[in-house]
């Protein structure tokens, strides 16, 4: 396999964004991608998408998109994998690259939440129809069950899931592109309405539109586009039970732990090397999990890290420096590029003021439904 | 929900259907015809005991449209005696109440009324178990009432 490089991003912000269509947000983010890359065509176009069929009443995005995007003929296809479907089109994208079948390759993901669909109904489309929404569950519903086996097994507490919405706010709040670009107070969040218990809205990522866009060429073609390429090192992808009743420990991820065996495996380092890191906080409690799934906290020693600030900017491995899903925003088709365009600025030294110093090894996180799919990918600075 | 869906699913929904794989032991509710443990394709079927215990829970508070008057309600991973594990509400008890570990009896009740029109859907929901002779008074005198209803 070749050696492959994001060489561009691009990005809309992430908001309620009324003004903006589906196709408005991808044409804004892939537009900004292609021309940082100073790229005028394209040899294939993948776009991750949870449910446009639900949320706007759109289906068949690939060549809607392309052609939106001035690129009808190139082929273009969309993803879905739920919430993890940016992550799993930019690993599709990877490895056409990669492959030699293709030599520039566009990786996008695009939702619109906001449009007057039923959000909850159509997100819980992500967990089991005939064993879990059949009897009343809701995805915060389900989020909740999995932070009481924790709590259960770990002794986690609220106030450790408070701490994640509070970091990741802190982070959130030097990030211009996020949704909600400011700080919360511990009290704040402990004193939120309760949506599904333990869990309380502000431990809730919001309901979100946006889209986000990165280019992908051979890394021996990366000079003609950029002079800060990032290369992709590793990337694993995993599938685990899709209902939580069938999960032998509900507080754990197992789908995260394998496909980030498997992005370690090919990368060929290990944890205690990622300098900076993005995980899929769609609720505070799935930072926690996913931080120890992937190995980058010991086994119920998560819960600690937000606390600490071991997980914050300045601390031994800052976690979801663009403020996660949480303060950033989580249009869910989306969330999975918006990780690799995070990475992207952070390891060529772009990221302002959210910057990590010397960031070498970055590794994103992406994940659908109540983790039943995830991706993960390891990216390396040169 | 379409009709044929809901028809489908009433050997599991109604009377707690499920399979044991041959090869694994591993029981499966509602029935598969290949084990998700082993890959095994010798599944034989078996009803569930309607009693179990929480493996974990929540009260949600923001409910799906169809459960709006239900809301704040408990909803549980339940297991039971054989091993098989279900999603499902706890009815009739403070919702503060539930515990992990906590025994329940599995019943034949209404889950939803689905959509504008308003179609009953079945199935099963927990309640809080008590030791025989040990049920509280109330509970027992409603209990009762029921029975000489039906």
């Amino acid at each position: 396999m070749r050696d492959v490089a994001i060489v561009a991003a691009g990005m809309t912000r992430f908001g309620e964004l009324w003004g903006a269509s589906l196709r408005d947000l991808f044409v804004e983010a892939a537009r900004e991608a292609l021309i940082n890359a100073g790229a005028d065509q394209l040899d294939a176009i993948y776009v991750g998408n949870m449910s446009a069929g639900q949320f706007v009443g759109q289906e068949h995005l690939g060549p809607l998109l392309a052609d939106h995007l001035g690129m009808a003929g190139v082929p273009a296809i969309r993803i879905e994998s739920a919430c993890a479907s940016g992550g799993v089109a930019l690993r599709t994208a990877f490895l056409e690259v990669a492959s030699g079948a293709s030599d520039i390759v566009l990786a996008a993901g695009v939702e619109k939440m906001n449009d007057g669909a039923d959000v909850t109904e159509i997100l819980a489309t992500a967990s089991d129809q005939e064993t879990e929404v059949y009897n009343g569950a809701t995805f915060p519903g389900l989020y909740a069950m999995i932070a009481r086996a924790h709590m259960e097994k770990h002794g986690t507490t609220e106030e450790d899931l408070a701490w994640v919405s509070v970091k990741n706010h802190r982070h959130g709040a030097l990030n211009d592109h996020a949704q909600f670009p400011r700080e919360l107070t511990l009290d704040q969040v402990m004193g939120s309405a309760p949506v599904s218990e333990p869990l309380r809205l502000l431990h809730c990522s919001p309901v979100s539109d946006g889209a986000a866009a990165v280019i992908l060429c051979p890394l021996d073609q990366a000079s003609r586009y950029t002079d800060r390429p990032v290369v992709i090192r590793g990337t694993g992808m995993a599938t685990g039970s899709m209902a939580l009743a069938d999960r032998a420990d509900i507080s754990f991820l197992d789908a995260v732990a394998l496909a980030g065996g498997r992005a370690f495996e090919m990368a060929g380092i290990g944890p205690a090397e990622v300098d900076v890191a993005e995980v899929h906080d769609c609720f505070s409690i799935a930072e926690i999990c996913c931080v120890e799934a992937l190995g980058l906290a010991p086994m119920g020693e998560g819960r600690h890290c937000a606390r600490t600030g071991e997980t914050a900017i300045g601390g031994r491995l800052p976690v979801n420096t663009s403020g996660g899903l949480k303060s950033k925003g989580h249009p869910v088709g989306a969330t999975g590029i918006a990780q690799a365009v995070e990475l992207f600025e952070q390891l060529s030294g772009t990221a302002g003021a959210r910057q990590v110093p010397d960031a070498e090894f970055g590794l994103a996180q992406n994940m659908g439904g109540t983790g039943a799919s995830s991706v993960v990918h390891i990216l390396q600075a040169v | 929900m379409p009709s044929p869906r809901y028809w489908r699913e009433i050997p599991s929904r109604y009377r707690l259907e499920a399979t044991r794989c041959g090869n694994c032991g591993r029981v499966s509710h509602p029935p598969r015809g290949v084990c998700p443990a082993c890959c095994g394709t010798d599944a034989q079927n078996l009803e569930l005991s309607h009693e179990g215990k929480v493996v974990t829970f929540t009260v949600v508070h923001v409910p799906p449209g169809d459960f709006l008057m239900e809301a704040p309600y408990v909803l549980a991973v339940v297991e039971t005696p054989e091993g098989a594990r279900m999603m499902i509400q706890v009815a009739d008890c403070d919702p503060a109440s539930v515990e992990i570990g906590m025994p329940v009896a599995l019943e034949f009740r209404l889950i939803r009324k689905e959509g504008k029109s308003g179609i009953l859907c079945y199935g099963h929901k927990a309640v809080p178990a008590y030791p025989r002779g040990e049920e509280e008074g109330a509970d027992l005198e409603s209990r009762e009432m029921e029975v000489a209803h039906a």
